[in-house]
């Protein structure tokens, strides 16, 4: 199984194995790792997901939908490497994945 | 109450609020005992795709759940289902469950939700009639969700326009009764509501407006539905979706103040200070609207609720966020934010037949509350706007030339 690591704000580390065809908000919310508050369960009607996607992986966890980036444009602290982690569907290819946490999502 | 003197929490009602109010309380470091009780058997889920992604097939129960049931051992919660709770012994700080046990607490957690209305019907209780509530009323509809089956949805809400969205796309014949002239009557402008009532005739879903069900006919399985004034709709399959009514026993039966919903404060404390209320069975003081007191049937509130209860039993404080609620249907994404009860002027920016236009009510020159359709810098720069008591004129969220973010940014 594919594994994710989140870094919190903080400097904590989460491993997580999730399984292909989660998203990435989804593993985080089922192992209770804090800092993802993902209260739409993954509609992308809350932006509350947000992360920093390490820029190594940029290119495999893909591009932006038009609906993801005017959510994140009124989101804090967003960078180019920024994306809403409900919208980034978990498969091999992201085995290893890396993505920091904002300081706050709201 | 400061949070040393708390160190029994229990929580009656496993849906999603009673759940995050669990969970949210161990994140934020109590550590004392946490008892979670559910009557459903399942691990708190999420309620909205079931009238959506999961009705149509495309998530799983496991991914319906917030977190497998093992999670909430692992935080030591303890979480006790199926079960009921059936008395709140105030007196003695008690909650008794089904089969007599009694279950102390120092701070209890009313999160009992709602239950839906039943069609009051002679044929209401026929095969293929069913309620939209939980996973097992849609694991029970999804089968018979079959190319060319009949369906009668009764009431144009928002869960009936959902289920009649996905209906569609999965070829059903749909036909929507609404008692009201026009749908979501209790929940947005007549201009929205009439956009989506030609959204979904152009789907093909047939509309008896102002339509009064008077009986369901059938042998042991429904056959039809037929309406006061004579007319008979052929029905497969027939879903109520009618509203709900607060789940508010417990509360009334132990003499908390209940009026349409377990009455609060800011801080979800009912007129007990032992015991708070959130979610679909309580009705909140709403920081945002003044003096308003409002019962919210959505996820928001019941996170909010966990979140303002959380925040109050540790001792810490909650800024609470804007109400928002969104709904999905074809490729059409509602999202709402602000409550619009009491508008008196309505702006719109962008067109509707562009199937991208937000709706944004006024009261006097304050903004209350946005629909926005397929636009979601339109929504997420009103609730801003809303959460910090801001407001703009009409006349610049017309001028589509401005982004939204402009505005926002701009207004005071």
């Amino acid at each position: 199984m594919p594994k994710i690591t989140y870094i919190e704000h903080s400097g904590k580390e989460h491993v997580v194995e999730a399984p292909n065809g989660q998203t990435v908000m989804e593993a985080a919310v089922k192992h209770a790792v804090p800092g993802i508050d993902a209260d739409c369960g993954g509609a992308c009607a809350c932006a509350t997901c947000h992360v920093y996607v390490d820029p190594e992986w940029l290119a495999k966890t893909g591009e932006r939908s038009s609906m993801e980036d005017s959510m994140l444009d009124f989101a804090n602290d967003v960078e180019d490497n920024s994306r809403l982690s409900c919208q980034i569907k978990v498969s091999d290819a992201l085995d290893g994945l890396v993505v920091r946490l904002p300081k706050s999502q709201h | 109450m400061a949070s040393g003197e708390i160190n029994r929490v229990i929580v009656v009602g496993a849906g999603q609020g009673g759940g995050e109010a669990a969970q949210r309380l161990r994140q934020g470091g109590f550590a004392g005992d946490i008892t979670l009780i559910g009557e459903e058997p399942s691990a708190p889920y999420q309620r909205p795709p079931l009238s959506k992604t999961y009705l149509k097939g495309e998530l799983s129960m496991d991914r319906l759940l917030l977190r497998p049931k093992a999670v909430y051992a692992e935080e030591n919660i303890a979480f006790l289902s199926p079960l009921k709770a059936v008395w709140i012994d105030r007196a003695n700080k008690k909650v008794r469950v089904e089969g007599g046990r009694e279950l102390p607490y120092d701070a209890l957690v009313v999160a009992t939700g709602a239950r839906p209305r039943r069609l009051p019907l002679v044929g209401a209780d026929l095969n293929g009639v069913h309620l939209f509530r939980t996973a097992a009323d849609v694991d029970e509809i999804r089968p018979r969700f079959t190319p060319g089956a009949k369906l009668v949805v009764v009431g144009a809400g928002y869960i009936g326009l959902e289920v009649a969205a996905v209906a569609r796309q999965c070829g059903l014949k749909v036909t929507v009764i609404e008692t009201a002239v026009r749908p979501l009557a209790r929940v947005t402008s007549p201009e929205v509501a009439g956009f989506f009532l030609d959204e979904h005739t152009r789907q093909g879903v047939r509309f008896v407006l102002g339509g009064q069900p008077a009986l369901i006919r059938g042998e042991q399985h429904v056959t039809s539905v037929c309406l006061a004034d004579g007319m008979e709709i052929d029905a497969d399959l027939v879903i109520a979706g009618i509203g709900v009514t607060p789940e508010t026993n417990l509360a009334q039966q132990c003499g908390l103040n209940v009026e349409d919903g377990i009455v609060t404060d800011r801080q979800c404390r009912t007129s007990d200070p032992a015991i708070f209320a959130i979610g679909d069975c309580a009705r909140r003081q709403m920081v945002h609207y003044g003096e308003r007191f409002a019962r919210l049937e959505s996820v928001h509130n019941a996170v909010e609720g966990a979140k303002i209860v959380a925040a109050t039993i540790l001792g810490q404080r909650h800024a609470e966020e804007a109400p928002w609620f969104w709904s999905d249907q074809y490729d059409l994404k509602l999202q709402i934010a602000g409550l619009f009860q009491g508008y008196d002027h309505v702006v719109f920016r962008g067109v509707m037949a562009d199937r991208a236009f937000a709706a944004f009510y006024y009261k006097g020159d304050r903004l209350i509350a946005v629909d926005a359709v397929n636009r979601p810098a339109e929504y997420l720069g009103a609730k801003m706007l809303i959460q910090t008591n801001r407001t703009v004129a009409p006349s610049v969220l017309e001028d589509m030339s401005r982004p939204m973010k402009e505005i926002v940014a701009a207004a005071n």
